[in-house]
């Protein structure tokens, strides 16, 4: 294997004094590389993604991104990294400012992280193509977008500093069957092309299954089982992963 | 084949003007499950809701015909007759169980006020029939449970207070709009389980909302499909899942992932919105075989399989 992108080791985040969230969570994922993370609800996925970005900080653990340590890194350390970490939001008609418009939303981490005016013209061209909306929608406010169309614009505005690594949270969840497969195929061949790897968290295992090379299972606060992707299906090693497939409907 | 429970003939649901449902003819067989299949906005949950006259205050306009049992057409009743059938002879689970339930009364007073409004028991009556409904639906210590507040419950277990609110009266036909959406897997196979053995045990007809199509092969006698407000196509559920004869519905079939996906095909473009649907066949714009002629709206035909019908100028053309 080739050098891990981010490595976590023995992750841990409390709530309240009684609530462990997430539980000793360690994991690794390679330039590049899809892992999927699957799991039920209250089983710990948001927050695990949450501290992997710095939303949430680690009550123990640590975090390495290429070389920097990120638990009890300064905020504007934390900052230099998350111009390569980026997320994307379950809900797209949540997670855009209804007070913006698209050319706003998209300009907006650019010019946090201090990219020149030029530049940010053409990265932002480029995006919109790559994610296949109008030039027209720039002017246009997310009311005025259907949810899949909304959820290419979170997409856009995550990989438009082309970021290494990609944090999805069941980001095709709440788009309709029909819009679902566009999505996840924008997903993959968004990160062929940019060569970004992702961690894509979500409660389907096929949906999982398809855009990921490793797959992880969480379940209450830790990771017990870790395995390729094909394998998922025919080979599963934990008693809770086949609970979970065989909960899977067959059609 | 039986007299049907419920029959839908040429019915139409508009708000203000918008047509959302158009010429939906449907029928409904006593002990049957029907799932009635389709996107957001394609008129699913609005026509199930139709049939409990529950949209007309929020300016919703239905006309045709809605026969059920005894009563010719539900459409001519009055709001007193109405709701003695509301939860009494139709009852509906929604899809959300911690906004469906009221969050200061205790799960048992709320299961037994079904009984006091419809069978005019006494509280105490009303209470021991509520505890008995909450064992029908699987709950663990019922009497026990029925002491507790619905945020003191999982979301499954919610969802089973809601079906023992719903089947408390006996209804003839339960509707039950997206019951396990909210849920996760493990606990939405449980509630296919329950409903199951309730269809069983009460042989209830169920009228059952979904967008998942893995739960009409696993649930529903037999599917409807709607698409942009209109039946697309209908059929026994093997029928139409194994041979699906709409383009939607191969469409559909297509896009979703299954274990060990390797190629997904998406379905071009998104779902029509009310207003701006096309003239002809709602799906017409995204369909790969679309013709000069699909700007006419095509009339349900049979195809192969017993009721098996869809609409679409293509199809018997050996173009499938």
């Amino acid at each position: 294997m080739t050098e891990a992108l981010l490595t976590a080791g023995g992750l841990v985040k409390r709530f309240g004094p009684h609530f462990t969230a997430v539980r000793e969570v360690s994991l690794e994922v390679a330039p590049g590389e899809t892992l999927g993370i699957v799991g039920e609800s209250g089983s710990g996925k948001s927050t695990l993604l949450r501290l992997l970005n710095g939303l949430y900080r680690a009550d123990a653990g640590s975090i390495v991104f290429r070389t920097s340590e990120l638990v009890g890194a300064s905020t504007s350390d934390l900052r230099k990294t998350r111009r390569h970490v980026q997320m994307i939001f379950q809900d797209p008609y949540a997670c855009l400012n209804p007070r913006m418009r698209v050319e706003e939303i998209l300009t907006e981490p650019l010019k946090i992280h201090k990219i020149s005016r030029k530049e940010r013209k053409t990265r932002i061209r480029e995006m919109l193509d790559a994610v296949q909306l109008p030039a027209s929608a720039l002017r246009r406010y997310p009311h005025e977008f259907s949810g899949g169309q909304r959820q290419r614009i979170g997409i856009a505005r995550a990989l438009v500093l082309r970021p290494e690594l990609v944090l999805a949270d069941e980001p095709v969840a709440s788009l309709d069957v029909s819009v679902q497969a566009q999505v996840l195929n924008l997903l993959k061949d968004l990160q062929q092309e940019f060569g970004c790897a992702m961690i894509f968290v979500a409660h389907d295992l096929p949906v999982v299954q398809y855009v990921s090379d490793r797959i992880s299972v969480m379940k209450a606060g830790e990771l017990v089982e870790t395995l390729p992707s094909r394998k998922l299906f025919d080979h599963p090693q934990h008693p809770y992963t086949q609970k979970l497939i065989d909960a899977v409907s067959s059609l | 084949m039986s007299t049907p429970l419920l029959t839908l003939r040429d019915v139409q649901i508009s708000f203000q003007g918008l047509q959302v449902v158009k010429d939906l003819s449907l029928t409904l067989h006593p002990g049957e499950i029907l799932g009635l299949v389709g996107e957001s906005g394609s008129g699913k949950s609005v026509t199930a809701r139709s049939l409990l006259r529950l949209d007309e205050a929020a300016g919703a306009t239905v006309t045709g015909t809605l026969a059920f049992k005894e009563f010719p057409n539900l459409l001519d009743l009055s709001e007193k007759e109405m709701r003695s059938l509301r939860g009494n002879r139709i009852a509906l689970v929604l899809q959300d169980p911690m906004t469906s339930l009221n969050p200061v009364h205790r799960i048992g007073d709320q299961v037994a006020e079904v009984f006091r409004i419809h069978r005019g028991l006494r509280k105490r009556e009303a209470r021991a029939e509520a505890v008995k409904m909450l064992e029908a639906v699987g709950l663990p210590e019922p009497a026990l449970r029925a002491r507790t507040y619905p945020h003191q419950l999982s979301g499954g277990q919610r969802q089973r207070i809601g079906i023992a609110m719903a089947l408390a009266c006996e209804p003839d036909l339960l509707i039950a709009d997206e019951p396990t959406t909210a849920l996760d897997g493990t606990t939405q196979a449980t509630i296919l389980d329950l409903l199951r053995r309730l269809r069983n045990e009460r042989d209830t007809t169920i009228l059952f909302i979904t967008h998942d199509l893995g739960i009409v092969s696993e649930l529903c006698d037999r599917v409807a499909v709607l698409y942009g407000g209109h039946l697309v196509e209908t059929g026994r559920a093997n029928d139409v899942l194994s041979a699906p004869s709409h383009p939607y519905t191969r469409a559909l079939l297509a896009s979703v992932p299954r274990p060990n996906q390797v190629e997904l095909s998406p379905i071009p473009g998104e779902p029509p919105v009310p207003g701006e649907r096309p003239p002809g066949c709602p799906f017409a714009p995204r369909c790969p075989l679309a013709v000069a002629q699909c700007n006419t709206l095509p009339k349900m035909e049979s195809r192969t399989g017993e009721h098996h019908q869809s609409a679409c100028w293509q199809e018997g053309k050996g173009t499938s």
